[in-house]
């Protein structure tokens, strides 16, 4: 039992990054019918945000200190951030230890333009393309993101840790009454489970609550009828390509402790995330949300040493069964709306 | 009866037929002869098979910043780095054989197929002469093999698994860098001796070729020193989280956690075991405790401050003091402003073995260069006194213990050289089980 409440726990905050990106993958393709293989490239931007603020807040002037000396033997040149000359070295250190969490402010800016402009300055021209020639525009420019993020940071991950009060691990075990160290949580997983729970309640009190989502919903139904009633559709879709990429993006930010980013980690998290859409409906926000945590949550299962054992490699091939299955037993997803993708 | 005429013309036939049929065997082990790209003009070209793009594509950069020290040091420029304090001095700063030396690059892409595309490519249409680099075993194998075939050397770059120089070990191919049972030999009486010969250990292992040798090795050499294997699990290469796999360890009564992981993997993975609070865990009475046998200085950056007081192992570290790897780091570090990496250092080794091989042995014929090679022992490149074995072209020198620096001065000082384990001390018979079920087979020349 202990092992089953640990892998669920595991697939949670898998689970929360996989809704997060499907959820933005499904505004978009609910509002403008668009299949966006970019979608992992903002994920992975939105983690590089992260490292563009910590590398700002880390910015540096250079003393010498002639008691020292470098790899070459020269005199070691010590680095001191600004923001520790400025505001002194506790809260100058404070702040570029709590620099993931400030990134959320600086990538959210940063992600809506990059949505914007991505939208305006490329996407609305293959509107009425075939889907093909979308993934097609599409990857090609996830391509071209990640590689320009290779040319300026580099292939290696780059380290951009979580702020220190937030390291080690919460003992849910020992609250359950079982023995420590049995079913023990990271304190950032769980600030990023609770926090795509806040984001996506969020858009979903958004689309529901406000007139503006109210006429993204009603357009999402039926665009042509909106357009009649005099509404313009098209900005308020373009408004919502942003916020998809916003989502995408601080999901980003926030994933960046967990693993440190690298340029390939919008890839790595893009085709699963099409399978969660996939598997939760196209264009249904909610079946997203439950396909994310779901095939999240099985993952970490299939990731227990008795079922590999039973079934060797069932890790890496779990998620594409389970999709298989949904599939065969329900063709439009789990919570699929009819007439989505079926002209 | 028949009648047995002897003619002038007759006698001439027969001797210059008989003289052809007892000089063919020289022809064809000739290094005058047959051999592929072997250099007829006042140049030579080595081909440099790195990755350039993918996930390893900075320690293919640091490669190849070290191949292009290495050939302007073979044709007399800069400062001339280890050439001045290799123990052999055939080398004289005028290129090979009196050609000088010019490169051509590919790129592995860290697939076995991409790489061999490349280094195929490299050989049959820019006419390279050897091909050296990467930073794979899989790649290894796999462009080791083309080279066979191809009849040109293959000076292998950063492999670590047993298998190179194992069960798909050949008479083309060379390695420098040590292996994954060197690790284990290296670095199981080090933590013996920091954390007892009492211990469970709990081992993740990166699901291919060099993954399984490692863990093989390292098991063995702990087991061996009294530690027991609690479970052993295979993690798929493209994992990228692997909080599924670490949960469970601290309930599985393992209190040491080997991550027999590298590059991506090895960060994430640390990573994660370092977030899950594993190091401030006390499992049977004793601190719970992480080891990376195969450390990268340029990933273990990566991984940060995780990787602050773990043990692993390494081919060769900066810091040392010996004056091969002084000259090394100062002609690299000047160069590019930073000091070299392990992939850099035994890229820049083997270019240079190389060229000294192929002048020693007069010839550019793999044949000719391999048995330079073979057997040949040297110093003053970085490792102490090194041997290149002869039944299965490995080097046998010192392998360096390290752990993450608590304390590190700048962005490069992030392992500390913690014992430099003889080379006697990792040293195995060839008839080790863990290198069997290969053989070297016949050097071929190609063409």
């Amino acid at each position: 039992m202990d092992a089953v409440l640990l892998q669920i726990l595991n697939g949670l905050d898998k689970g929360s990054a996989y809704a997060l990106i499907a959820l933005g993958l499904t505004l978009i393709f609910g509002t403008l019918g668009v299949v966006n293989f970019a979608h992992g490239a903002l994920f992975m931007l939105g983690a590089f945000c992260a490292v563009t603020l910590s590398r700002i807040l880390t910015l540096s002037f250079e003393t010498i200190d002639e008691t020292k000396v470098d790899f070459l033997g020269n005199p070691l040149k010590v680095k001191t951030p600004y923001v520790e000359s400025w505001f002194g070295p506790e809260t100058g250190g404070a702040i570029i230890d709590w620099a993931v969490p400030l990134s959320i402010l600086f990538a959210i800016p940063v992600m809506i333009t990059i949505g914007f402009i991505m939208e305006r300055g490329l996407i609305k021209h293959f509107y009425k393309r075939p889907h093909a020639d979308q993934i097609l525009v599409t990857f090609g420019l996830a391509i071209v993101l990640q590689e320009l993020i290779k040319y300026f940071f580099g292939a290696n991950p780059i380290p951009t840790p979580a702020p220190d009060v937030f390291k080690g691990s919460f003992d849910f075990g020992v609250l359950l009454g079982y023995d420590p160290n049995v079913i023990i949580y990271p304190y950032w997983r769980m600030v990023y489970f609770l926090f795509s729970t806040i984001i996506i309640g969020g858009v979903f009190a958004f689309l529901q609550f406000t007139t503006f989502g109210m006429v993204v919903r009603a357009g999402m139904a039926d665009r042509e009828t909106v357009g009649l009633l005099g509404i313009n559709i098209d900005k308020r879709f373009t408004f919502m390509f942003g916020l998809a990429a916003a989502v995408a993006g601080i999901a980003g930010v926030m994933y960046a402790p967990i693993n440190s980013p690298n340029y390939h980690m919008g890839m790595d998290f893009l085709v699963l995330s099409f399978v969660v859409v996939v598997v939760g409906g196209m264009g249904s926000l909610p079946g997203a949300v439950l396909a994310g945590f779901m095939l999240g949550i099985l993952e970490s299962f299939a990731s227990m040493n008795w079922i590999k054992d039973i079934i060797p490699g069932i890790d890496q091939i779990i998620i594409y069964v389970v999709a298989i299955i949904i599939l065969l037993t329900r063709p439009r997803g789990l919570m699929g709306r009819k007439g989505v993708m079926e002209d | 009866m028949s009648k047995f005429n002897v003619t002038r013309r007759g006698v001439l036939k027969t001797g210059a037929a008989a003289g052809a049929g007892l000089a063919l065997p020289t022809i064809f082990t000739s290094s005058a002869y047959a051999v592929t790209n072997n250099p007829m003009g006042g140049t030579v070209t080595l081909g440099f098979n790195v990755p350039q793009t993918g996930a390893y594509a900075d320690e293919g950069a640091d490669e190849l910043r070290a191949y292009e020290l290495a050939v302007e040091h073979l044709n007399g420029g800069g400062d001339g780095g280890m050439l001045n304090t290799f123990s052999s001095k055939v080398l004289d700063g005028t290129g090979i054989l009196g050609k000088k030396v010019e490169f051509v690059t590919g790129d592995t892409q860290t697939k076995s197929d991409a790489a061999r595309a490349s280094a195929k490519s490299m050989i049959e249409k820019d006419g390279a002469i050897m091909i050296t680099g990467g930073s794979s075993s899989g790649v290894a194998i796999a462009v080791q093999g083309l080279c066979q075939e191809a009849g040109v050397i293959f000076m292998a770059g950063l492999t670590h698994s047993n298998d190179t120089t194992g069960k798909d070990k050949k008479a083309n191919g060379f390695r420098h860098f040590f292996n994954a049972y060197m690790s284990g030999a290296a670095l199981a009486p080090v933590l013996a001796k920091m954390y007892g010969a009492d211990r469970k250990a709990y081992h993740l292992t990166a699901d291919y070729t060099w993954g399984w040798t490692q863990e093989e090795s390292i098991v063995a050499a702990t087991e061996a020193l009294g530690w027991e294997t609690v479970n052993t699990v295979k993690t798929p290469l493209a994992s990228t989280d692997f909080s599924s796999y670490i949960a469970p360890v601290l309930n599985s009564g393992a209190d040491v956690l080997v991550l027999n992981h590298y590059g991506g993997n090895m960060v994430n993975s640390l990573t994660n075991a370092v977030q899950f609070g594993l190091r401030e865990k006390q499992v049977n009475g004793k601190n719970f405790e992480i080891v990376v046998p195969l450390y990268s200085r340029l990933m273990a950056k990566g991984a940060g401050e995780n990787v602050k007081g773990i043990f692993g192992s390494t081919n060769w570290h900066w810091s040392l003091t010996d004056e091969g790897s002084k000259a090394f780091v100062k002609s690299f570090g000047t160069k590019y402003g930073f000091p070299p990496s392990q992939a850099a250092h035994t890229c820049y080794v083997q270019t240079l073995l190389y060229a000294d091989a192929v002048s020693r042995a007069g010839s550019f014929a793999p044949c000719d260069v391999a048995a330079a090679l073979e057997g040949f022992e040297f110093d003053g490149m970085g490792n102490g006194k090194t041997l290149y074995r002869a039944e299965d072209h490995q080097c046998f020198k010192d392998v360096l213990v390290v752990r993450g620096k608590e304390n590190p001065t700048s962005e490069f000082d992030l392992l500390e050289v913690v014992e430099v384990t003889p080379a006697a001390q990792v040293t195995y018979p060839i008839d080790h089980p863990m290198f069997a079920g290969g053989s070297l087979g016949q050097c071929n020349n190609g063409a």
